[in-house]
């Protein structure tokens, strides 16, 4: 029902008169940031994460999570990333990291999927996992070849190692991004709990 | 797939007066992941600046750091510490003249299954040698969930006019 008028009395002195209705409060601006999807893996464990559909009305994606895999080799694993189902030699990436005692970097080209580092894994002490923060930069502009970066990490308290990295990938392919998949390099599988959130990020 | 609004402010500190450290208490757990945005310098030249939970002050947490200064690149360390460090370089220098910056992901800070990890990324810039840009990855071996937060230097004081940021990110 709307209000069409309003007869002012002895209850109503000293009244401030407002514009709207908001009567002097600030109005609600959500933020920018919005969370889209999110995996969480269960007990069984998943070979594969993929965030599918994506709405292409974002400016930029973001993708955040902790992750441990069943390698069982070694502590660390690597978290590959494709784009559209695309597993053709379409993909480069690069990285620079340290590991407690010294620097490495390095570059991949021509390849299948982006590598994202480091991520633990079931070799490692229970309850250690590796997180990773992808950004996706212009996902939707179809002039451009796509770009990733990622800071990842992985840290094991063993006083030999741990994994600080900083990374980036390119898909040379100018299509929206549509669908985005997660697995693991060297085991077959994410643990239980592994959780990524897939994030959009709007323009103006 | 549903979308909904993230990314909010909880709480931001300014400092009125040097400080040892600042803290963030009664963090709801009804975020996923918590960003801790800080901008700082403190009293002592190129001093550590640090990270805390709960209160924790025992050796149950460990870091592993890469840094870049004009002198290279490096990396290190810290196993069964008692906090984990942001950074090396608070701001390298004691007034906010020269500012550090680092911006610290915490994530899943609310689950009691996992142990906590944050990742970090800073930068100190000054005109001269004392410059550094860095991440690291820090461990924090306990499956509690953060209700609490602590930020601060190894030694002296942050200095005033430092501040703080304190963002919660809500998984859908």
């Amino acid at each position: 029902m709307a209000i069409t008028s309003i007869k002012t009395g002895s209850s109503f002195t000293n009244l401030i008169k407002y514009n709207d209705f908001l009567a002097g409060n600030t109005a609600y601006q959500p933020t920018a940031y919005e969370s889209i999807a999110t995996v969480t893996v269960g007990s069984g464990g998943s070979s594969t994460i993929t965030f599918s559909s994506i709405p292409s009305t974002y400016q930029h994606l973001q993708i955040r999570g902790i992750a441990r895999t069943n390698r069982s080799d070694a502590a660390y694993d690597i978290v590959k990333l494709n784009l559209n189902s695309d597993t053709g030699n379409n993909y480069s990436h690069h990285f620079v990291y340290g590991d407690g005692s010294g620097t490495s970097a390095g570059a991949t080209t021509s390849t299948n999927t982006i590598f994202n580092y480091y991520v633990g894994t079931g070799f490692a002490s229970a309850n250690i996992f590796g997180t990773l923060v992808i950004d996706i930069l212009d996902y939707a502009n179809t002039n451009k070849y796509k770009t990733t970066r990622t800071l990842g990490g992985v840290d094991f308290n063993n006083g030999s190692f741990g994994f600080i990295v900083l990374g980036s990938g390119n898909w040379r392919n100018t299509n929206t991004i549509t669908s985005i998949s997660l697995a693991p390099q060297a085991g077959n599988s994410f643990n239980q709990y592994t959780q990524f959130g897939l994030f959009g990020i709007k323009g103006a | 797939m549903a979308a909904g609004a993230t990314y909010f402010p909880i709480a931001t500190t300014t400092l009125g007066s040097n400080q040892t450290n600042i803290t963030f208490s009664a963090i709801s757990g009804s975020y996923t992941d918590l960003i801790l945005i800080s901008h700082y310098a403190s009293q002592l030249n190129n001093y550590n600046f640090f990270i805390r939970f709960n209160s924790d002050t025992g050796n149950n947490y460990s870091s592993t750091t890469l840094a870049g200064s004009p002198s290279g690149a490096t990396s290190a360390m810290l196993s069964n510490y008692s906090n984990v460090l942001l950074t090396q370089y608070v701001g390298a220098g004691t007034s906010l003249t020269y500012p550090g910056d680092t911006i610290a992901h915490i994530m899943n800070y609310s689950n009691t299954t996992t142990y906590k990890t944050v990742l970090a990324r800073d930068n100190a810039v000054k005109n001269d040698g004392a410059m550094q840009t860095g991440a690291t990855v820090g461990l924090w071996r306990n499956t509690a969930a953060i209700t609490s937060i602590t930020i601060g230097t190894n030694s002296g004081y942050l200095v005033s006019g430092t501040t703080a940021t304190l963002y919660g990110i809500e998984y859908a």
